[in-house]
């Protein structure tokens, strides 16, 4: 531990030298407490996030570190409040349009100053991310890829490579599914896994750049364009490749199908495999691809949804909570805070080292090299609050009756008119 | 105070002196019992109303400045299918949810009697009511699972096609009514077994002298003088109706694609919940929940005012 401390100080001091001399005399002197309201609740998070405060907190001996962590599905419905009643200094949540609430009500701090002041060396590439308006409302200090785990062992068994168009998908689908397994496990009760699908249906039917368009709300949801991604998706579901009744279950209660060799893959974010490993599947029965072309020479879009830090703007103490960014997002804290032992996902910080771990690596190598197209966060934080509830209503209908289509498309595109 | 130090005036002008305190006493003293109640009341019950029928007349998120948009959201709401699909459940769960008063009235029969051992039964019957709502819809989500579930156990075994009775969009909102009625009814029977003891003896006994049994007995000898249990049983399975919203939280989340939600959940949703930031529009939905509400707060309440002015005069 003490160790651990030691190169955590280090790292920070190297990062606020980068920053500025003149800043460096503030953090020195930090005092009073830093409220921290945290959604890191999962076991494995819940560990990292108060492993920071403690560090954080024995680094400054004169600041306390007040950390409260809310239930991270609790945390979407709380914020509005604990941030207009009572503002803690330093919350997190989510990149891209899921700030845009809290920023137009003015409850977000725009920290364009300490982006611009150097604060985030090595996070470039991330800003845009947390840009609105042309300023930045918070940092990121986590990410992860999107994209398809799958059994390597049954794939070696029915004799199917990765595949990397979507006529090999066609193909090793229909072997999949005369095998008797499903293609895909999925659970739509809560929706958003859905909009997983449509994403990547749509980035690679008709690129990045149309499917931002379409989340912006600049293209009508009964474009000829938007109909031939839900006809891609109509084969696979038309086939069997997705289990049956998934509308009954949540994302977990999906993956026993794939654990139990029912269904052969699974597509989801990273966070799926720590829960594949806990189920009992090695490393040597898992493996994982990029999501196929559908249309040649589209460069790809990938999701890799953005976690986030944001100082609320009623914050009481300012110094601490731009320090304590600071400190989140060196490089060596982000190594260390998106290790195997602990958030198990990518760093945000461009001069931080990924895990060595097979899913981490490829998902890091694909979102570095392979996704030119663009990095979209996710259905639910790309869309507009409203129109993503909306949405991904209507994708779950269409994946349980896809006859519907006209009928859903049309209600959304009703909703796209008065939202937007 | 007056009369402590002038002890020997006449006891007419004491009264005289008395405050404007010490006079009306009758009526302050339980007005000032009541003034907290009423304070409480007025500030999280009457206030919210109205302030309910405010926002419903903005555009607000909840967070940024609301914006004055007239009647818009009811407007919206008229051509809103969700709304329409909310409204119709809402009808299901009321006229379905009253199945819960004979069901009771029948259990309660059956365990009014002496048997060794009827209270271990009454308190089984009774049992499910204690549950939490949440637990009884857990059970029940388990219940209907589409492969593992007993039920589909059951009628694959009797060779028929398994269910999918909360993925399915027609099935869904029944098969929550269901769960919902199991702990309904043991509240509605324990409703009727008080009922039942304060059943007149002498009347049972003139009853049969005259020839009356069976059904006839029932309907024109022991339902009469059930009416109180059978009024309160009415008002509690109406309210709980029409605040359905742990069952379908739990069990269906409102889906699959919206079907089972009912106006208090969809008005959650809408301004509450993950995506929801339109108050406005919630608070409009609130307000027509409020409305049919009005009907039978109004008539259960003109139900009491009646029995009590018939219970003064007899």
């Amino acid at each position: 531990m003490r160790s651990i401390f030691k190169t955590g100080a280090a790292a920070l001091a190297a990062t606020t030298m980068l920053a500025g001399a003149a800043h460096a005399d503030a953090h020195a002197a930090l005092s009073g407490t830093l409220r921290i309201v945290s959604d890191m609740s999962n076991p494995g998070p819940r560990a990292t996030m108060e492993m920071l405060a403690a560090e954080f907190d024995e680094m400054h001996p004169d600041l306390e570190v007040d950390l409260t962590i809310v239930d991270r599905e609790a945390w979407k419905t709380q914020i509005r409040n604990v941030l207009s009643a009572d503002p803690p200094d330093v919350v997190n949540w989510y990149a891209a349009n899921r700030m845009g609430p809290y920023v137009n009500a003015g409850l977000f701090m725009d920290i364009t100053d300490w982006w611009d002041a150097g604060d985030y060396a090595g996070l470039e590439s991330v800003r845009g991310a947390l840009t609105q308006d042309g300023r930045q409302w918070g940092v990121p200090y986590t990410y992860y890829q999107w994209g398809v785990y799958y059994r390597e062992d049954i794939f070696n068994e029915l004799g199917l490579s990765e595949p990397a168009t979507w006529e090999e998908e066609l193909a090793n689908c229909q072997v999949i599914v005369d095998s008797g397994r499903a293609c895909y496990t999925i659970g739509t009760r809560f929706l958003w896994t859905a909009g997983g699908w449509f994403d990547y249906l749509n980035m690679r039917t008709n690129g990045f750049d149309f499917h931002m368009e379409l989340a912006r709300g600049e293209v009508p949801w009964t474009d000829d364009r938007v109909r031939q991604t839900f006809a891609n998706w109509r084969q696979l579901i038309d086939m069997g490749g997705f289990i049956a009744d998934h509308q009954n279950y949540s994302w977990q209660e999906a993956l026993p199908f794939m654990i139990n060799g029912e269904a052969t893959a699974y597509l989801m974010g990273n966070f799926a495999v720590d829960q594949l490993r806990n189920g009992g599947l090695t490393d040597d029965q898992l493996d994982f691809y990029q999501f196929p072309i559908i249309t040649e020479g589209l460069p790809q879009g990938e999701d890799a949804p953005t976690d986030t830090f944001h100082v609320a703007s009623g914050a009481q103490n300012v110094e601490a909570a731009r320090a304590f960014l600071a400190y989140v997002t060196s490089p060596e804290v982000q190594t260390r805070i998106n290790g195997p032992d602990n958030l198990g996902q990518l760093p945000v910080n461009a001069n931080s080292s990924v895990a060595d771990d097979e899913f981490l690596q490829q998902g890091f190598a694909m979102l570095s090299q392979n996704a030119q197209g663009g990095i979209a966060q996710f259905f639910d934080r790309d869309w507009p609050a409203e129109m993503a509830s909306i949405g991904m209503e209507g994708l779950q209908e269409f994946m349980v009756f896809p006859d519907n289509l006209d009928d859903i498309l049309e209600r959304l595109e009703a909703a796209r008119q008065r939202i937007y | 105070m007056s009369s402590s130090t002038t002890p020997a005036l006449p006891m007419h002008e004491i009264r005289a002196e008395a405050t404007w305190l010490q006079r009306n006493k009758m009526i302050v003293t339980p007005l000032l019992f009541l003034l907290p109640g009423m304070l409480f009341f007025a500030v999280y019950v009457i206030f919210p109303i109205f302030q309910s029928f405010g926002i419903s007349l903005y555009r607000w998120d909840g967070l940024g400045e609301a914006t004055y948009i007239g009647l818009a959201n009811y407007e919206e709401l008229l051509t809103d299918r969700n709304f329409e699909i909310s409204l119709v459940n809402n009808v299901k769960w009321l006229v379905l949810y009253l199945l819960a008063i004979p069901l009771g009235l029948f259990i309660a029969l059956f365990l009014n009697q002496t048997v060794v051992g009827i209270r271990l039964y009454k308190s089984l019957f009774f049992f499910p009511f204690v549950l939490s709502q949440v637990v009884v819809g857990l059970v029940f989500s388990w219940f209907y699972l589409p492969r593992e579930g007993l039920l589909n156990t059951i009628i694959m075994g009797l060779g028929f096609d398994s269910l999918n009775i909360l993925g399915d969009p027609t099935l869904a909102t029944y098969g929550i009514i269901a769960a919902g009625l199991w702990p309904q009814t043991a509240y509605c029977m324990i409703l009727y077994l008080t009922g039942l003891n304060a059943v007149d003896p002498e009347q049972v006994e003139a009853g049969r002298l005259d020839g009356a049994k069976g059904w006839k007995m029932l309907w024109y000898v022991i339902l009469p003088q059930l009416k109180p249990a059978t009024f309160i049983a009415f008002v509690v399975t109406i309210i709980g109706a029409l605040r359905s919203f742990d069952l379908i939280s739990i069990m269906t989340n409102g889906g699959p694609f919206g079907s089972t939600r009912v106006l208090s959940f969809y008005m959650f949703e809408r301004a509450l919940s993950e995506f929801g930031f339109r108050m406005g529009y919630g608070s409009a939905i609130a307000v027509v929940l409020f409305l049919i509400m009005l009907v039978f707060i109004g008539y259960f309440l003109w139900q009491m005012w009646r029995d009590e002015r018939d219970a003064r005069r007899g």
